[in-house]
């Protein structure tokens, strides 16, 4: 998958699921989810399982901080490091 | 029971900076503050404030997720001699508007990310003349009537020494708004007197000491996490703040790194730990975990029992109206482990039946409570305040909390959460007027009927459902109805589930009820959320 099919498909889950259907132009990809309160505690766990299952992947308890799924930007970099295999 | 002479309750603040300035008080993100460095940033927020005209009793909004500023500026707020009134970061411009008109707030301080909320709120404000925005930036600084500048800007040029006051222990020092069951959010008075005795009640029984370094990452506006830095104010100890729990890896990590001994939760966390503690994690530092909001159950007990091993774990009831009510001493754990326990040092309760008397063991009553931490009543609303504190029949010049909620008592006099009265909804430790999101759903165009109710959830507790019936000829998906409504409510009010029905039950009165309503949704169910 590009990172542009990964972007796509993050963006997709995220306006659908947490955003109820929200045009694409109301999630800015560098924005913080936690401070533009789109997640919340639940949605985060939400949002990790929406990865592992879709990316084929486990995230690790240690790797899920803010620096690795703030931000459509910072996710889609994780994905990118992890298929990668980092 | 700890005396500390302590009336005010920002004197907290001044006798922990007084004994060890250089002490470490608050921690957020990068931050670390010691007592002297927030109390002299708690005076120039004090200093500020007075320049911009507060007098007196005025109120001051803080429309903030947890960061220093928060922490810090309701102390601003008191030593200026104000009343402080913290709103949800999550809540959307019309209720921000209804806090800010009703309490008749005259200064307001906000973060530039919650513009999009506050300029629409600012707009409909009658009272609000100063907003002091975190990064404002470029943004606006004139709003309606509002004139708005940088928070930082205005307070680093203002003096550091506390300004005089003139208020005694019976002023208000908080209003905290709560749901209610008609839908309108009530503010709860809370005299310096309430808070101070809640204080120094709760830090007797949990035996807090300077050394204590606590976790705060329940929101301040919530008054379980407010506590939190009030009682590190107490005591002298520090605060880890954080924005939420939505990271639980990063704040496992800061609870190591900054040797946590306190650790405060409500069910929705415990059941979210529950991972990482079948994954091995052991937190060893930690003194005592507290959880209210909602019942612990055996699972999470047991969850936090080996995530802790050196914790005491305290199950607590309280409500924002008197803050706290009752705790299990943890000895109690093993063998009452669904107690609320005993009522905290300090103050009274009484299980009672429909003619205010006193009922025998076992038996199924209402929860009255008296002490000083009672609330003065609720803000400029007298009705609903006579349904709530009502004279003593044993005590008659002296007004008791009714709470509504259904108690027991065993043989012991150990006290067991029952149920509430009325329907509020609790989620993620959060209550939520069933009414309130009704009235959301009913602002959308074509919904006949709305009928919300909590269900069981795991995770949150209690989870939203909301039964909705339409017109004929109108249509919407589930997800339609919650985009609505999230657009009005805060997240933890917006339903998880929408059930679209041909009907919903009725009294003969024509009313909704809710009795019957998983019953009768099974034949009525026409789309939406399966039941």
């Amino acid at each position: 998958m590009s990172e542009a099919e990964t972007r796509q498909k993050i963006r997709t889950m995220i306006l659908e699921t947490f955003m109820n259907g929200a045009p694409p132009e109301k999630l800015k990809d560098e924005v913080s989810l936690e401070r533009a309160h789109i997640v919340d505690s639940v949605k985060t766990l939400e949002l990790i399982m929406f990865l592992e299952e879709n990316f084929g992947f486990t995230v690790d308890n240690d790797d899920a901080v803010p620096e690795n799924f703030d931000s459509v930007d910072a996710i889609v970099a994780y994905v990118g490091r992890k298929q990668a295999g980092g | 029971m700890r005396v500390s002479h302590v009336t005010l309750l920002e004197e907290y603040m001044v006798r922990s900076a007084e004994a060890h300035p250089d002490k470490l008080a608050l921690v957020f993100k990068k931050k670390r503050l010691s007592w002297g460095e927030v109390k002299a940033e708690a005076g120039r927020i004090a200093n500020t404030l007075r320049g911009l005209g507060l007098q007196r009793g005025d109120r001051v909004v803080l429309y903030l997720d947890n960061c220093a500023e928060l922490a810090i500026g309701l102390f601003g707020a008191l030593a200026a001699d104000g009343i402080f009134v913290i709103v949800n970061a999550q809540t959307k411009a019309d209720k921000v508007a209804y806090v800010l008109n009703d309490c008749r707030a005259k200064i307001v301080i906000t973060d530039r990310v919650l513009e999009a909320q506050y300029a629409p709120a600012f707009e409909q404000a009658k009272h609000l003349e100063h907003a002091l925005v975190i990064d404002l930036g470029d943004g606006p600084a004139k709003i309606g009537g509002v004139a708005c500048q940088d928070f930082a800007g205005a307070v680093a040029k203002a003096e550091a020494s506390w300004p005089a006051v003139k208020k005694i222990p019976t002023d208000l020092a908080a209003i905290i708004y709560t749901s209610g069951s008609t839908g309108d959010p009530k503010g709860v008075m809370l005299t310096h007197h309430n808070m101070v005795s809640a204080a120094e009640s709760i830090t007797t029984y949990l035996q807090n000491v300077k050394e204590d370094v606590v976790l705060g990452v329940l929101p301040l506006s919530f008054d379980y996490g407010l506590y939190q830095w009030l009682m590190v104010n107490q005591f002298g100890g520090t605060l880890i703040l954080e924005q939420s729990f939505n990271y639980p890896a990063a704040i496992l990590k800061l609870i190591e790194q900054e040797k946590v001994t306190g650790l405060p939760v409500v069910p929705t966390i415990a059941s979210i730990l529950r991972q990482w503690e079948e994954k091995g994690t052991r937190l060893t530092n930690i003194r005592y975990v507290t959880n209210t909001a909602a019942a612990l159950s055996l699972t999470h007990i047991e969850t936090l029992k080996r995530l802790a091993p050196n914790a005491r774990l305290y199950s607590m009831y309280g409500l924002t109206e008197c803050k706290r009510v009752c705790y299990l001493p943890p000895e109690l754990l093993d063998t009452k482990p669904l107690s609320v326990g005993v009522p905290m040092p300090n103050m009274e309760v009484f299980v009672v039946g429909p003619d205010g008397k006193e009922l025998p063991p076992d038996e199924v009553g209402e929860l009255v409570v008296r002490g000083p931490h009672v609330m003065k009543g609720y803000w400029e609303k007298p009705e609903i305040t006579a349904e709530w504190l009502k004279p003593s029949p044993h005590i008659p010049h002296e007004m008791w909390l009714w709470t509504g909620d259904q108690f027991k008592r065993d043989a012991d006099g150990h006290l067991y959460f029952v149920g509430r009265k009325d329907d509020i909804i609790k989620t993620r430790g959060e209550k939520v007027s069933p009414k309130e999101v009704e009235n959301a759903i009913y602002a959308l165009p074509g919904v006949q009927d709305a009928a919300v109710v909590g269900q069981k959830d795991d995770v949150l507790g209690q989870a939203i459902r909301a039964f909705v019936v339409l017109t004929e000829g109108t249509k919407y998906e589930a997800k339609e109805v919650i985009a609505h409504c999230q657009a009005r409510l805060e997240g933890f009010m917006v339903p998880k589930y929408v059930t679209f029905v041909s009907s919903v039950p009725k009294t003969p009165s024509n009313k909704i009820t809710k009795k019957n309503i998983w019953d009768h949704s099974i034949g009525a169910r026409v789309g939406g959320d399966e039941l």
